[in-house]
């Protein structure tokens, strides 16, 4: 033992002798990237958010507090075990300091699950379910780019206040889609509102005619789609085919990537309103990131990349500042002082890991209005902070 | 009066009865692709949810591409996919011949992997959207549902397609030595017919028949590289139930089990996805060779 601590001691006297990275563990930063890389969400999430995250490193140059960054990914298939499984191999065997992205909620939970256990950063993109900062948050998990209870302020609230006061859910049968229902159920029955009810489908589902069907049976007025990617798609192309929108229901596509809407094309998803964390052509500094993204991507970023490149700019710095890795110096940091990046202006990451920032309320342009591609969306309305993510009084995390 | 028992009124059931029937149709021409392929060459094609996939990019390429229409893209993907699937029958698959059916199971399996990633790689997972052909936009209105005019072609198509392989296989004479090779290869050589080329003529057709449905799916559904695996595995159950290699089998099985399915979508849909597999576990208890399918 005695053996072992002066054998520590002295590495470390080296490696401080070589730069002034007393506090870095092992002499190197290290990102843990779980992602979808070939399934469902791989478009809005997969290989752009690995670039995304290389682009953050770049631009940092490669070393923080004078030790070298290193990003390691692997494609979680969107399922928890394997989530798991890595981080946990990750975190015990190759010394990752952070895990970052992580679509599809059940992921994020079981890599949660092991972050307390290992007590290391998680700086989460890709999955949308609030639990994440509620019941099921963690001292050192970021829900960084949306969630939710966003989606349900922006869209589900944007939907009722224009009179659709009753919903029908298409719902993807997993903690995702019941947690999206779950949200936008308490806007809508706040604003006055009422759910007829709600259908659980599979995961991923490839024929949505049937549930249309039933959706359309149940004569009301907004069919909610809390599902996501090609779900989502299929559930749009279903509805226009099988004459929902034209005899008088409405579409409420509660979570929809840009991605999705390059997929479905603009003919097919013209005037969809939804919330994004997110867009390319806001400002000349969204234009600038977004066009080099493009370059080395082939497509403009979706929301969750953008926050990966955010999340992981954030989290660098904030080891540069204190020259340190230890996961409470680096969260609290964080917690200090705002994210102001061409992602998050003024962003604030809560005491329960909430990142609040301000949220859009787009609408699907028409091929007409559509100047280019990927000029999608108008911005009809910014959403501010707040009002998109509740109060902190209002989390139910328990180590708030 | 029993549906009404049972919660829903009659036309909600119809309609479901029908959309059951239209998927079901898919899940026809799918496994009876599959069942010529195990019937005449015994190989279990894993590569089926791939090669059906291509037929769905090949629609898509040829109209992006070429501004081939939907109806040209009907004749010429199942064409291309079918020789694309030739030259694996040629040039792989013969190599496996006389082994043990897992090696077959592993090749095409294997190749649907690389099919997929390829295209993944290519054009994303989210696909590329492709227009229902002009002639069968809108639809009619039944009273009970709405249904798309493209919805009802599928089912017309579909059944052309199953009683056009039927009648080759069971009613001419090239179908006679495509039977007869399965019994006994060797004799049928004997008898001066060139065996090698039927097979690879069988496999062709049966890959043909996949990128037919993919084309068929092409307009419904997005075209994307993961739409063959998302469903591959259902008409796998399909073909189980009906009986490995029979025709007539794979057919009534298809259109069965999307009505099962449609059902279940009505009553429990959550499970809807696992209905099929049910079946197939009781199926298999009570009649291991399948519905159709015939002992040895």
């Amino acid at each position: 033992m005695k053996t072992l601590k002066t054998l520590a001691l002295g590495a470390s006297t080296l490696a401080m002798a070589a730069s002034a990275s007393a506090e870095i563990s092992d002499g190197v930063v290290k990102i843990g990237l779980l992602t979808d890389m070939s399934g469902t969400y791989s478009d809005l999430a997969g290989p752009g958010a690995v670039e995304a995250a290389k682009m953050a490193i770049e631009d940092i140059g490669g070393t923080v507090a004078g030790v070298p960054v290193e990003l390691v990914t692997a494609d979680h298939q969107n399922k928890a075990d394997i989530a798991a499984n890595k981080a946990r191999e990750w975190g015990e065997n190759e010394q990752v300091d952070a895990f970052a992205e992580l679509v599809t909620t059940s992921t994020a939970m079981a890599v949660f699950e092991i972050a307390k256990q290992q007590n290391k950063v998680v700086l989460v993109s890709g999955a949308a379910s609030s639990p994440l900062t509620n019941d099921a948050c963690i001292p050192s998990g970021i829900h960084y780019t949306y969630s939710t209870t966003a989606l349900a302020n922006g869209t589900g609230k944007a939907v009722v206040a224009e009179g659709g006061d009753t919903w029908y859910f298409l719902t993807a049968d997993y903690a995702f889609g019941q947690a999206l229902e779950a949200d936008v159920t308490k806007v809508v029955e706040a604003a006055g509102g009422k759910v007829l009810g709600s259908i659980r489908h599979p995961f991923p589902a490839s024929d949505f005619s049937s549930f249309v069907l039933q959706a359309q049976g149940s004569g009301a007025k907004v069919i909610g789609l809390a599902n996501a990617g090609a779900d989502t798609t299929n559930a749009i192309k279903a509805a226009n085919e099988f004459g929902l929108v034209a005899a008088g229901q409405s579409l409420a596509a509660l979570l929809m990537f840009i991605t999705d809407v390059h997929a479905l094309g603009l003919e097919t998803a013209q005037g969809i309103q939804l919330t994004t964390g997110f867009y390319w052509d806001m400002d000349d500094e969204t234009r600038a990131w977004s066009e080099k993204f493009m370059e080395r991507t082939g497509s403009m970023p979706s929301m969750v990349q953008a926050g990966v490149y955010s999340s992981v700019s954030f989290y660098l710095k904030a080891i540069e500042a204190t020259g340190s890795d230890d996961t409470d110096t680096v969260m609290e940091w964080m917690r200090d002082r705002p994210i102001d990046d061409f992602f998050a202006k003024g962003g604030v990451i809560r005491s329960d890991g909430r990142m609040v920032h301000d949220m859009y309320l787009a609408r699907v342009k028409s091929p007409a209005e559509s100047k280019g591609p990927w000029d999608y969306y108008d911005i009809v309305r910014t959403i501010p902070g707040e009002e998109a993510y509740g109060t902190l009084e209002e989390s139910t995390c328990p180590t708030k | 009066m029993l549906t009404d028992l049972l919660g829903f009124p009659p036309q909600v059931l119809f309609g479901q009865l029908l959309l059951g029937l239209i998927n079901g149709a898919f899940y026809a021409v799918l496994s009876l692709g599959l069942a010529v392929i195990f019937g005449l060459l015994n190989i279990v094609n894993f590569a089926h949810g791939a090669l059906y996939m291509l037929g769905a990019f090949s629609a898509w390429g040829l109209a992006t591409f070429l501004g081939l229409n939907y109806w040209a893209a009907l004749i010429v993907a199942p064409v291309l996919v079918g020789g694309f699937g030739m030259l694996i029958e040629r040039f792989l698959l013969r190599r496996l011949a006389g082994v043990d059916h897992l090696y077959g199971l592993l090749l095409t399996f294997g190749l649907a992997l690389v099919i997929e990633g390829v295209f993944i790689k290519l054009f994303g997972a989210s696909g590329q959207p492709y227009p229902t052909p002009k002639a069968l936009t809108g639809g009619i209105n039944l009273g009970f549902m709405f249904l798309p005019w493209y919805r009802g072609w599928v089912v017309v198509a579909s059944l052309i397609a199953c009683g056009v392989t039927w009648y080759i296989f069971e009613r001419t004479k090239i179908g006679a030595y495509l039977r007869a090779g399965t019994e006994n290869p060797k004799l049928l050589q004997a008898f001066g017919v060139n065996v090698p080329l039927l097979t690879t003529l069988a496999y062709g057709y049966g890959v043909g028949l996949a990128a037919f449905a993919g084309v068929l799916a092409a307009p419904i559904t997005q075209v994307s590289p993961l739409m063959g695996s998302n469903l591959i595995i259902v008409v796998f159950a399909v073909v189980v139930i009906g009986g490995m290699g029979s025709i007539m089998g794979a057919v009534v099985t298809g259109l069965g089990m999307g009505l099962i399915e449609g059902l279940t979508k009505v009553y429990w849909p959550e499970a809807s996805a696992t209905v099929i597999f049910f079946v197939m576990a009781i199926v298999l208890v009570l009649r291991p060779a399948g519905l159709f399918g015939r002992t040895a």
